[in-house]
């Protein structure tokens, strides 16, 4: 892996930014020292079937996967921590590598492994779920992951890590999670105790629900997540279109420069007036003007050139007021659909909080009884 | 002098006291303040104290004859040290006391000495113990105003666990905490340093002996000691990496909201959205900080506390341990030196009784304490629970508000809104 990242180094544009004092390519593929890929394991361990809800609210079936990490300082020492885990799926790797690809228009972002199963030789249908495909896109989303974390400027995007490593949602899990610790100690705790032990046993069975519910929460929450993504991913898209409108602006402009600068000489050939210095003009009043066919021919091919021109401009004009009136309309568009579909999406955040309130004040309050029977 | 049965309840016989003073309380004559007579012995008091079962706070009034608090911290500089000074303030309606009020200032090493008076005079009984002396986790600092505050409170449950037990509270060494406005004089009397070397000594080579065999009951005891010991080091280290947790969750939380400010900012029709939910996360992460606040204060504390008994327990059997094992020590030596038989055997009588009494005394007792922790723990698990759901219907109102404001807004202009 670490050879592939180097030979990939090579490859991109960007290099060339960081050959570095001494001028030595060495500098760039930086020791894989600062890449991700030094700092951190990463792999995706299994890959498991779930079923859930999707955005348009219906069933479906769908494959997801383990991303695994680990700091690699803590394997180098010995010490051998639980790795940071999260579950992924497919869509998540698409959204990512659009915004690396958006993001980083002149890297030339490693590949996703093939979305559908298109050709499974020995199988006679192209079946997703198929534990064959689900293995070779494991590996194969794996090898993206590493590539990904071995390329010196891919690897310290923020999508990227918060992609391998995402943060809030794993701090409530914690809480969570170990509430479930108080189920276990509750249990073992209530078979020495004569009076307090029925209570605190059903306790600890709460507790243990408790601990058990944040999963469901945090399967919401990723719904929500992904809503917020996709037009955090939409903001690439956008600035693509006004980099067009730049790049249509500047491209009018040129051929207006052009345009004028030859309408210029024109007009110095024709009227033999030097507006400006030059060092035709110059060598015209030492060496003399040259003769009338030349001129003529030259006239001639200015405004041959000029004609052109005024027809590239007008081209130009119309391209950018065309380019401008149908971004417009889209961006009015977007903005809507926008507008639309994030405040529905913060109405069902708020709608996921309430209902994580409301089994909140269920389990503890089923608690609370336990202990007042103590 | 050993005309005692041995008693399955202390409460039904009067302790047989080695001080004199101490037996002074039981034979005079008293009457609370309404006419009905003062308990005055320990077993009619223990029996009062079992009736509180049920309504705990109302009966503590009606019969609690002591209250005591601790407060005002306040820091002492000396030439040579610098200490805190905690104000203990007790009101009594009891007669062996001269006045019905006192205010006297106390230093930890004070409390420190009370306690090893109190675990002197009853080698058996459950004394409850003092906040630590050190934090060493975190390293806090002596004079840091939460750990004055921790401690306070802690020293606070103490004189109150002393004040409502009914043998330790009538204690000598009690009465002069409390009420003496110098220490100093009374810490120098007593036993002092070299007996407890020789207790330990003693126990050591006890320890080395081994005990014959102890009896079925204490054999329980020191299963359960050791079982329980193990839940509470269990619970405290839960409690406190929730706390820890909620807190990074917390942290988290504050960056959360600005972000949804920010991008409010930048908007037009979202704006006010956003903005409101950068405030609902707000006012969750500050009814997230209170509830951390009051796991910190209430429950944490309760569950170290449990800590800490569970260890006073293990030296309570252990010195029970000891003080049958100089007994059979020494009756072996009766059994097997047939020279000087009266003089053993005066010895052995004396050790029996001893035993007796730490024996008794560690059964009664024994009950009076795991009902007091089922009290103590009880009320510390419902807080924790009432103040869990608290926290989740202060959240819930939020959003649901932020919920509303929508709707209606919604309602306005879209038409499909989930």
């Amino acid at each position: 892996m670490a050879d592939d990242g180097r030979e990939e180094s090579l490859g991109t544009d960007d290099d060339s930014d960081q050959t570095g004092a001494d001028g030595s390519l060495n500098n760039t593929m930086v020791e894989e020292g600062s890449t991700l890929m030094r700092r951190m394991e990463i792999c995706i361990a299994e890959a498991e079937k779930r079923s859930g809800k999707n955005a348009v609210s219906m069933q479906e079936t769908f494959t997801v996967y383990l991303i695994e990490t680990r700091p690699m300082d803590a394997v180098a020492e010995g010490h051998n921590p639980a790795p940071d885990c999260l579950w992924r799926r497919y869509s998540e790797f698409e959204l990512l590598r659009n915004y690396l690809i958006v993001t980083y228009p002149y890297i030339v972002v490693p590949p996703l492994p093939e979305k559908r199963a298109e050709f499974v030789w020995h199988k006679l249908s192209a079946d997703n779920m198929d534990p064959d495909f689900v293995e070779r896109r494991r590996v194969g989303l794996e090898n993206f992951l590493l590539r990904v974390a071995s390329h010196p400027v891919l690897c310290n995007d923020k999508i990227l890590c918060y992609f391998l490593t995402e943060r809030v949602a794993d701090r409530l899990y914690g809480v969570f999670k170990v509430h479930g610790n108080y189920g276990r100690v509750f249990s073992e705790w209530s078979a020495i105790e004569k009076e307090m032990g029925d209570g605190l046993q059903s306790a600890g069975h709460h507790m243990d629900a408790y601990a058990a519910s944040i999963d469901d929460i945090l399967e919401e929450e990723e719904h929500y997540a992904d809503q917020l993504k996709e037009y955090l991913f939409y903001a690439e898209a956008l600035r693509a279109v006004c980099r067009k409108h730049e790049l249509t602006q500047f491209e009018l402009e040129m051929a207006s420069q052009d345009l004028i600068s030859k309408k210029q000489q024109r007009e110095e050939l024709a009227t033999g007036i030097v507006r400006t210095f030059s060092f035709k003009g110059m060598t015209n009043k030492l060496f003399g003007q040259e003769a009338p066919e030349q001129r003529e021919a030259r006239l001639k091919l200015l405004e041959d050139l000029i004609a052109e021109g005024e027809e590239t401009v007008k081209e130009k004009t119309i391209e950018r007021a065309e380019h401008v009136e149908k971004a417009w309309v889209d961006i009015q568009r977007f903005k809507e659909q926008k507008d639309k579909d994030l405040r529905e999406a913060l109405i069902n955040y708020a709608v996921m909080q309430i209902s994580m309130c409301k089994k909140g004040i269920q389990v503890w309050s089923n608690a609370k009884e336990c202990f007042l029977k103590m | 002098m050993s005309g005692h049965t041995v008693p399955a309840d202390f409460s039904e016989h009067m302790l047989d006291l080695d001080e004199d003073e101490d037996l002074e309380v039981f034979t005079k004559n008293t009457s609370l303040p309404d006419g009905s007579p003062l308990p005055n012995s320990p077993s009619s008091m223990v029996n009062q104290y079992r009736l509180e079962d049920d309504d705990e706070g109302k009966e503590d009034a009606n019969t609690k004859d002591i209250f005591v608090t601790v407060d005002h911290p306040e820091s002492q500089v000396t030439a040579i040290e610098t200490f805190i000074l905690y104000r203990v303030v007790t009101r009594t309606t009891r007669s062996d006391f001269d006045s019905s009020e006192y205010e006297v200032r106390r230093r930890y090493q004070d409390f420190v000495w009370l306690r090893s008076k109190l675990e002197e005079k009853h080698p058996t009984l459950i004394v409850h113990p003092l906040p630590e002396k050190f934090v060493m986790k975190g390293m806090v600092e002596r004079f840091n105003d939460d750990f004055i505050e921790t401690r306070r409170r802690a020293l606070h449950r103490f004189l109150n666990k002393i004040s409502e037990h009914p043998i330790l509270s009538y204690s000598q060494h009690f009465q002069v905490f409390l009420t003496a406005q110098d220490l100093a004089p009374h810490r120098k009397q007593g036993p002092g340093f070299l007996s407890r070397m020789g207790e330990t000594v003693r126990a050591v080579a006890n320890s080395v002996r081994g005990l014959r065999s102890r009896p079925e009951e204490f054999a329980v005891m020191q299963e359960y000691v050791d079982d329980f010991s193990n839940k509470m080091c269990c619970m405290d280290k839960v409690s406190q990496r929730i706390v820890k947790e909620q807190r990074e969750y917390v942290d988290d939380l504050k960056q959360y909201s600005p972000t949804y400010a920010r991008w409010g900012e930048l908007e037009e029709e979202l704006t006010e959205p956003l903005k409101g939910v950068a405030s609902c996360v707000v006012q969750c992460s500050k009814e997230a900080e209170e509830h951390i606040q009051h796991l910190s204060e209430v429950l944490v504390p309760a569950l170290h506390e449990y800590v800490l008994c569970a260890e006073t327990l293990k030296a309570v059997m252990r010195r029970r341990d000891n003080i049958q094992a100089e007994f059979e020590a020494k009756n072996e030596a009766l059994l097997t030196r047939k020279a000087e038989q009266e003089a053993l055997q005066e010895e052995v009588d004396v050790l029996a009784d001893r035993m007796e009494q730490a024996n008794n005394s560690l059964k009664g007792d024994w009950v009076r304490w795991q009902h007091s922790m089922k009290t103590d723990l009880r009320s510390a698990f419902i807080s924790a629970a009432e103040k869990n759901v608290e926290y989740y219907e202060k959240c819930l109102a939020v959003w649901e508000s932020f919920l509303v404001s929508q709707r209606a807004e919604a309602s306005g202009g879209q038409e499909d809104v989930a």
